[in-house]
């Protein structure tokens, strides 16, 4: 995984609320056996047209946001399904972090599996950022992990809270696998005496 | 001693390590696969050299892209991509030594309807699936949910998930349930109550009479949903009737460690003084047959209501409710009765169990599904295939007109050949109406069986009482 520190990127705004699994990648993109490809299939059903043609109006077809990084979200994005295709999308094209009052609790877990940071942050926050976004290649946000402070493109700061072994793995780009496993023995010790206890298992 | 809920229980034997900020060990005693969020997964620990830590306690099987056509016995899958996930799905079962329930196995079906048929599922077991539907098992009373993939190669490679505990949620359903409402109407109900944000964050804990009333099946059928409001799991504490589900299933203890086991579940309630965050109470006799009439499931009503306005909500709501009646074609201020439906869809891991297509029997018996209609049913697992036959109820359906399929995900997805064509409208037993979630363009009602079975006689949404 790819180390998160610092992202400095155009904003792009989703005010949708609800925004949904199957709306960030439809289920026909599901049948792939790899991470990789899925950005061009982000949004699938709301930026392309049943002939492939692009929806001009879709916020990620218009120049201003083409190559955006960061999405500002309407509430509970990422609601419905457990595909990771979602976060493998978002970051395929690009995105590396998504702000909203709110998010799916899967979804959620599933960004910082992939370098990518989802920040909850209160409606005034969001609003704020809203506008900001609103201003199109001009929504130029940095967005610190380290230091967790948004800077907004008028020098404004906004502060975000993050859980801090999260944050420890998305700075350090590790994988939870290696982590999990220098806790073997804790991991061999439970087994035995679990299994000792309920052997029907 | 403190007093804990359920959901306190399991998780404190299963914890293996807890750091200072709350991250914790879980161990996980069931780890559910299927062919859509697992290849990755696989792939992972062939590139890093790992084994599946616990094979015994893994179980795969293909629900999602499987066709559920009949000509499927002669190993037809015409979409080259499902074909290759199915394929490596079963390269991968094989590889890694995992149980494996292939295509053409009878026992092969959706993979929530399956753990519980083969006793896979107990009671305060921690279960896990790359699936979000793993909810279903909570009607167990164990911790059941969905995962992401990278947790899915996390499982497979370690038996154990990454977690921080969520808080306690309460939903009692006190009373009697009024005729013609079911498990389903309950469920939705509750989401359209609390949003499909309403649980998160939360673990739900189910109880009350109308909770207790319902068969293992009906438990199911609520605890499913327990994600489509937002919670991680839902749970509901096991009793006799949980007992006598389990007892006697392929992979359910037996002889000394069935008594040994007994003597285990029956510590698993909550504790008469154990706090919830949150409560959520309501009257069985308040609930009405419910039908979704938007794109998300919090758009619940009864089936007596009208088509709300954008103007009834409040904040951002608002656009999307307009968004929503515009991808539904739906007029504020009409009759839910008036909505004619073309398709029907009967099955899911929701509504996709022997029970189910009882009540849709006992309401077609005899008659004729509405001319021009599509009605199809799809049986949750190749044995409620089996016993849907046995018991003559397959053969209704089919001379009332619907088509009876073989076990698989089928239309609540759209993964496979099974869809709806831009503008069509499904009156559907699923669980998401999500904007092309059964096809792009298509348009989703979610309803009960028994709704859904009016729905086909008459072709329009129907108050399943007035028949």
């Amino acid at each position: 995984m790819d180390k998160f520190n610092k992202v400095t990127g155009v904003a792009a705004p989703m005010p949708l609320i609800n925004i949904d699994t199957d709306m960030i990648i439809p289920k026909l993109f599901l049948k792939t056996i790899k991470r990789s490809g899925l950005g061009k299939n982000l949004f699938d059903e709301m930026r392309y047209n049943e002939d492939g043609s692009e929806i001009s109006d879709f916020v990620l077809n218009q120049p201003a946001y083409r190559n955006a990084e960061i999405i500002v979200a309407g509430d509970n994005f990422g609601c419905g399904s457990s595909r990771e295709h979602a976060p493998w999308a978002l970051l395929d094209f690009g995105i590396r972090v998504v702000i909203s009052t709110s998010f799916a609790d899967i979804f959620f877990n599933n960004c910082f599996k992939n370098g990518i940071l989802p920040i909850i942050l209160p409606q005034e926050d969001v609003d704020k950022l809203m506008d900001d976004a609103g201003r199109g290649a001009n929504a130029v946000v940095t967005v610190d992990l380290e230091n967790q402070v948004i800077t907004g493109p008028d020098g404004g700061k906004i502060e975000f809270t993050v859980d801090a072994f999260k944050k420890h793995c998305l700075l350090n780009g590790l994988d939870d696998i290696g982590l999990t496993m220098q806790k073997s023995d804790a991991i061999d010790a439970f087994e035995k005496q679990y299994g000792a206890a309920t052997p029907w298992v | 001693m403190t007093a804990k809920t359920l959901y306190d229980k399991i998780w404190d034997a299963h914890l293996i390590s807890e750091d200072a900020d709350g991250t914790s060990l879980l161990y996980i005693d069931r780890h559910l696969v299927h062919e859509v969020t697992s290849p990755q997964a696989f792939e992972g620990l062939r590139a890093a050299g790992r084994k599946v830590h616990a094979p015994d306690k893994t179980i795969a099987v293909p629900d999602h892209n499987v066709p559920t056509t009949l000509d499927r016995v002669d190993g037809i899958v015409k979409n080259e991509e499902s074909r290759i996930q199915l394929e490596a799905l079963d390269k991968n079962a094989k590889d890694f030594g995992v149980h494996y329930y292939p295509v053409d196995d009878v026992r092969q079906g959706v993979v929530h309807i399956i753990g519980p048929e083969q006793g896979w599922t107990l009671p305060g077991m921690t279960i896990v699936c790359g699936d979000s539907h793993t909810a279903t098992h909570g009607a167990f009373g164990s911790l059941a949910h969905g995962i992401g993939t990278s947790e899915v190669e996390h499982v497979l490679a370690t038996q154990t998930l990454i977690q921080a505990k969520s808080k306690n949620m309460k939903v009692e359903i006190t009373g009697k349930l009024p005729a013609g409402v079911t498990a389903k109407d309950i469920t939705m109900t509750v989401i359209g109550l609390t949003g499909t944000a309403g649980g998160t964050g939360y673990v739900i804990e189910y109880c009350g009479e109308a909770i207790r009333d319902l068969s293992m099946e009906g438990r199911m059928t609520v605890c499913n949903m327990a994600i489509e409001g937002g919670a991680r799991a839902g749970l509901i504490a096991p009793d006799e009737k949980t007992f006598e589900y389990v007892k006697g299933r392929p992979h359910a203890p037996k002889g000394g460690m069935w008594e040994l086991a007994m003597e285990n579940w029956k510590s698993l309630f909550t504790d008469e003084d154990a706090h919830f965050d949150k409560v959520l109470t309501i009257k069985g006799e308040d609930i009405a047959p419910a039908v979704t009439w938007g794109t998300s499931p919090e758009d619940v009503l009864p089936i007596t209501g009208v088509v709300p306005s954008p103007e009834d909500f409040e904040g951002g709501k608002v656009d999307a409710v307009k968004r929503s009646l515009e991808y539904m074609g739906l007029t504020s201020g009409m009759k839910l009765t008036d909505i004619q439906i073309d398709t029907v869809f009967v099955g899911s891991c929701t509504n996709g169990r022997i029970e189910d297509f009882r009540a849709v029997a006992d309401i077609v018996k005899g008659k004729k599904i509405k001319e021009g209609m599509r009605a199809i049913v799809v049986p949750g697992s190749g044995l409620v295939r089996a016993q849907a036959e046995e018991e003559g109820i397959a053969q209704i359906l089919i001379d009332a007109g619907f088509e009876w399929r073989l076990a698989g995900c089928s239309m609540c997805l759209a993964m496979n050949p099974d869809k709806l064509e831009a503008g069509e409208r499904c009156a559907a037993t699923t669980n998401r109406n999500f904007e092309g979630r059964q096809g792009r363009g298509g348009r989703t009602h979610l309803v009960s069986p028994a709704m859904a079975a009016a729905a086909a006689l008459t072709g329009h949404l129907t108050d399943v009482r007035d028949l």
